[in-house]
């Protein structure tokens, strides 16, 4: 469990690290090409920023209203309350907000900037389909994400991924309006083709590399999810047992969509197989986390 | 001057450091009491809901006196208890007569379905579990705390103030440890 815990911990960090070096490769790129220096990521970094985190801010309520879910009292839903504040406890958690979604496919998820402000939703299908052990095992997984500031991470790839969009953008429009030669003239330089074809490759490229990177590290902290998850229970088979049901019940979440499908537990719309089409999943797929989760 | 000031700033430096893990090791200190007391809120809700069980179970299954008495009995002894010892003790007697009082609840079918009884059956559930996670975090601070007083360089400040170790919760009775049978 431990050793789970710190590879994903490591793997995500890693990839966070490349995303960074790609961003300055990019604003390096646009410096030179424009004589703006830095000036053009710093730029770049506030209009993101400024974008991503009126939503980050809000992140719990604007979740709760897209997938419809309604806000439950302990008096009318005590089992859940009891399963997630034993859990809260044995995280350290405070008290968290619990929401149901009226829908009989099973499926959960947790929103929030911090602990303070983090939900944990579930739908009613989870609570008839899952016994005692299997809920807590997925509320468990939800609780590591909020635990381990995931919307926090996946906000700022999120914001990442802006500057990347924009520093493309930019140095696209540089290339093809011609700005950059008219510096590159005035100082002599004899480099900068080498800069064109380097800052065209990148912007390109870049955007896609992003949105990987992005969903690579969302895949990584699922995993980390699962293993942390599997230590507040101190029992992997809650969990394995609860994705192997998940993963049976095919039956798709209506009030989930593209911009919501990655905060679930497993993906609630199409299941990606094929190797391509991991690549573009925000979650692993369901057997290799049962497999982690059987080797714990 | 300046070779005056660099002896100034490694001592800052260093004496920063010093406070910094004091600081943290008595952080550490207090979650873990913090935590052991949690326990006890636990232990104290489970404690506060058996006389309403007891009283909704009597209602229907008036003759199973001996059951009741034990249960009264054991509660009484939790809460009494002196040392840890004791405690763990009384405990072990408690959840014992609670597994009677849920056997005699099996023969009576009315019973079972009543909505009050069933109610505070979830929330005894509810709090054996909250009991079980609040010794576990305990035990993950307690953890936390003795890996800090035993690594370097934090090993050496706790040897300067005299921090204690602090024990783990941990069974005593063997027969707890052993799966519970539940026979009928």
């Amino acid at each position: 469990m431990y050793e789970q815990i710190a590879r994903n911990k490591w793997r995500s960090f890693f990839l966070i690290l490349f995303f960074l070096c790609l961003i300055f490769a990019l604003s390096w790129v646009f410096g030179e090409l424009t004589g703006l220096g830095p000036h053009g990521l710093v730029i770049a970094v506030i209009i993101a920023v400024a974008m991503t985190f009126g939503s980050y801010y809000a992140s719990d309520k604007i979740v709760l209203a897209i997938s419809r879910a309604k806000p439950v009292k302990k008096e009318d839903y005590p089992y859940l309350y009891n399963v997630v504040e034993g859990l809260t406890i044995a995280a350290g958690l405070p008290k968290l907000r619990c929401y149901i979604i009226d829908d009989t496919a099973p499926n959960a998820f947790a929103s929030g900037r911090n602990p303070k402000n983090s939900v944990i939703v579930v739908t009613k299908g989870l609570l008839e389909k899952l016994n005692r052990t299997e809920l807590e095992g997925v509320i468990a997984h939800e609780m590591s994400h909020i635990k381990n500031y995931d919307i926090l991470v996946q906000t700022l790839a999120v914001v990442m991924i802006g500057i990347v969009a924009l520093l493309s953008d930019w140095i696209l429009r540089t290339l093809f309006w011609g700005r950059g030669r008219r510096r590159s003239d005035s100082k002599g330089r004899g480099g900068a083709e080498i800069f064109i074809v380097v800052g065209l490759v990148l912007a390109v490229l870049s955007p896609m590399i992003a949105q990987l990177l992005r969903l690579a590290i969302s895949r990584k902290r699922e995993f980390l999810a699962d293993a942390n998850g599997a230590f507040l229970t101190r029992y992997p088979p809650g969990l394995a047992s609860a994705l192997k049901k998940l993963a049976a019940d095919r039956e798709p979440l209506e009030a989930a969509n593209k911009a919501t499908a990655h905060l679930y537990i497993v993906n609630p719309l199409k299941d990606f197989k094929g190797k391509v089409n991991k690549l573009f999943s925000t979650h692993p797929p369901v057997e290799e986390r049962i497999a982690a989760l059987e080797k714990m | 001057m300046g070779f005056a000031l660099l002896p100034i700033i490694v001592i800052v430096v260093f004496l920063i450091l010093v406070i910094g893990i004091y600081n943290s090791l008595v952080l550490l200190r207090n979650r873990c009491s913090n935590a052991w007391a949690q326990v006890d809120v636990q232990l104290r809700r489970r404690y506060d809901l058996i006389p309403n069980l007891v009283e909704t179970v009597k209602g229907y299954a008036k003759h199973e006196r001996e059951t009741f008495e034990n249960v009264t009995e054991a509660r009484s002894k939790a809460i009494n208890a002196g040392t840890v010892k004791e405690q763990g003790e009384a405990e072990n007697m408690l959840t014992g007569a609670l597994k009677s009082l849920f056997a005699v609840v099996e023969n009576y079918p009315d019973l079972k379905a009543n909505q009050n009884f069933l109610m505070l059956q979830e929330e005894l559930a509810g709090t054996e579990g909250k009991i079980a996670y609040a010794r576990q975090f305990y035990n993950d601070l307690v953890m936390k705390f003795s890996t800090k007083q035993q690594v370097f360089p934090s090993n050496i400040i706790a040897g300067m103030f005299n921090f204690k170790l602090r024990d783990y919760f941990e069974i005593e009775e063997p027969e707890a440890r052993a799966p519970v049978e539940v026979k009928f």
